[in-house]
């Protein structure tokens, strides 16, 4: 990977829906080249997709709650703990699982409509799996900073004065 | 009858011309929604390790005065930056000085060299404030006019041209404000040569050199024979975008580094304490944050001049510092009347390459450090208003 595909790749991971045009001008590429870099991106699943963040408590009417929980489980013997991840993620109220070192196994990001909704999937799909020991659950209240964008922030915010030296 | 007071006014302080941007400022502050990349600042605000860490010395009562040449923490982080980056070598203990920014270094510096009537070269179009600060300092600037045809970089026989027995000094912006243009080594050893057979000392005013796009930058002080003949200026505005923190440093020769400490120590005392343990932060976290602004730099100077390229403005691409300074020649207004005329009708302000020096007429300097949405927004603005006026 060369110098100026790093640099499309930190584009991109900034803003998805950056222009091809503009991404060949800022990175002195043609437009061609940028595309073809984007399209090996995505067939060697650097890029797996493109997604929008979206603050949801700033739209009326939504409901949501996000819990992270924490997940002893008992690795399978010659699958570790590969399998009893799958087990997790496919469910669709699944968002996220990351293999943590420390004090539990597995963090899980589960999203439901209602705390109920998300507690009856703790109690009733992730507690009764046969791997699992115990489960934490800890509610997200509010969202501060998500993937490196901090919530609220004006980007429109400028300080400085319109000319100077 | 009121008392006129403007008479107590000095004669010489009196005869500076007030900036051309002064009055370019009040008109665009005036204006709502304007686009502006008049600003000579960076949009990114200061690290944020920076920012803690300088709270951090309020919070342990770190508020007093500091010596008069600066934390000597300080002192001994910029020596062992500059020998890092640019391999030269300075005492922290006698041949650095920590400043209110890199102006008042450039201040005392002159006023620390200057005897009345010596002259001063400055290289046009430059910083507005280098003719005046010769002047205050009872000097007499000279100015020399670069040209677009040679990417605006100091030719060595108009430097000699210049030259009378009066010369005592060149100030040289390198990478420069407002045309971007970087000198490399092979540009700056002829101007050394000169430098060396009449005699002279450089002002070197390094303040964008972190922000250098091609080649690595070479400070003058790095070439040979030159550092006992350099005050190297520099800064933690642009690199850190600290700006407002202001805070400078010079380093030279230890004989006019203690003269100029004189002067600072009877003016100034010292930089503001907590300013000094924020750069103190900003030097050990090294250069991660450094890096980051200055590939987004980077891209934008691509951006804006392939922009302009389209445009069908003759632009010299910048090599650093961020600003790009094409022409506009071709509408056939003065740099003036369209800024003035972008600015009421496209609203999108820029300054008039006329303020920088004579030979920045018919030329615009655009500040590319502001977000891409806005840039993007302002050059399909620029190009509209130029298409209107070439018609």
């Amino acid at each position: 990977m060369d110098k100026k595909e790093i640099e499309i790749l930190e584009l991109l991971e900034k803003n998805g829906r950056m222009d091809v045009h503009m991404i060949a001008r800022m990175v002195e590429l043609s437009v061609d080249e940028v595309e073809a870099a984007i399209s090996k991106f995505e067939e060697m699943q650097i890029v797996h997709g493109y997604s929008t963040l979206i603050d949801w408590t700033e739209v009326r009417g939504h409901e949501g709650v996000t819990a992270m929980i924490d997940v002893k489980v008992t690795p399978i013997r010659g699958k570790g703990f590969d399998d009893v991840a799958e087990r997790i993620y496919r469910f669709p109220e699944v968002k996220a699982v990351y293999l943590m070192s420390g004090a539990y196994d597995l963090s899980v990001s589960v999203e439901g409509k209602t705390m109920s909704q998300v507690a009856r999937f703790v109690s009733e799909k992730l507690s009764t799996l046969d791997t699992v020991i115990s489960t934490t659950t800890h509610f997200i209240l509010k969202k501060y900073k998500h993937d490196g964008i901090i919530f609220g922030e004006d980007d429109n915010n400028d300080r400085r004065m319109p000319v100077s030296p | 009858m009121s008392l006129d007071t403007s008479r107590f006014i000095a004669e010489h302080v009196e005869a500076l011309k007030p900036s051309g941007i002064r009055r370019f400022f009040d008109l665009a502050s005036t204006m709502e929604n304007v686009i502006s990349l008049g600003v000579g600042e960076p949009d990114f605000v200061t690290p944020w390790n920076v920012i803690e860490a300088s709270y951090h010395s309020l919070e342990q009562g770190y508020t007093a005065y500091t010596a008069n040449a600066g934390l000597m923490e300080l002192r001994e982080l910029i020596s062992d930056y500059l020998k890092t980056t640019y391999a030269v070598t300075y005492r922290p203990a006698d041949q650095v000085i920590v400043t209110v920014g890199a102006s008042q270094a450039i201040d005392i510096a002159l006023r620390a060299i200057l005897n009345p009537g010596d002259e001063v070269i400055i290289v046009e179009p430059c910083f507005v404030a280098y003719a005046s600060a010769v002047s205050l300092a009872g000097g007499v600037p000279v100015s020399v006019g670069t040209k677009a045809e040679n990417g605006f970089k100091l030719q060595p026989q108009e430097l000699k041209n210049a030259l009378t027995a009066k010369t005592k000094a060149i100030i040289l912006c390198n990478p420069n404000n407002p045309t971007g243009t970087m000198l490399n080594r092979e540009e700056l050893l002829p101007i050394a040569e000169l430098v060396e057979e009449h005699d002279l000392l450089v002002l070197s005013d390094e303040i964008y050199a972190e922000l250098s796009y091609e080649a690595d930058y070479v400070s003058f002080s790095s070439l040979p024979n030159m550092q006992d003949r350099t005050i190297l200026i520099s800064g933690f505005s642009k690199s850190f975008a600290m700006t407002g923190w202001r805070l400078g440093y010079a380093a030279g020769p230890a004989e006019l580094i203690q003269a100029m400490t004189k002067i600072h120590q009877y003016t100034i005392m010292c930089a503001p304490t907590m300013a000094q343990y924020g750069a103190v932060e900003a030097l050990r976290s090294g250069s991660a944050s450094v890096e980051h602004m200055r590939k987004s730099y980077r891209q934008r100077r691509n951006f804006v001049t392939s922009a302009f390229e389209e445009m069908g403005l003759m632009t010299n691409r910048p090599g650093g510092a961020f600003y790009i300074f094409p022409s506009i020649k071709e509408t056939g207004m003065t740099s003036e009347a369209f800024a003035e005329a972008l600015l009421i009708e496209e609203k999108v302000a820029v300054v008039p390459g006329s303020v920088f020096g004579e030979s920045g007429e018919g030329y615009i300097r655009c500040s590319y450090a502001t977000s891409m949405k806005q840039l993007t927004e302002a050059m399909k603005r620029i190009k509209r208003f130029v298409e209107k006026h070439t018609a």
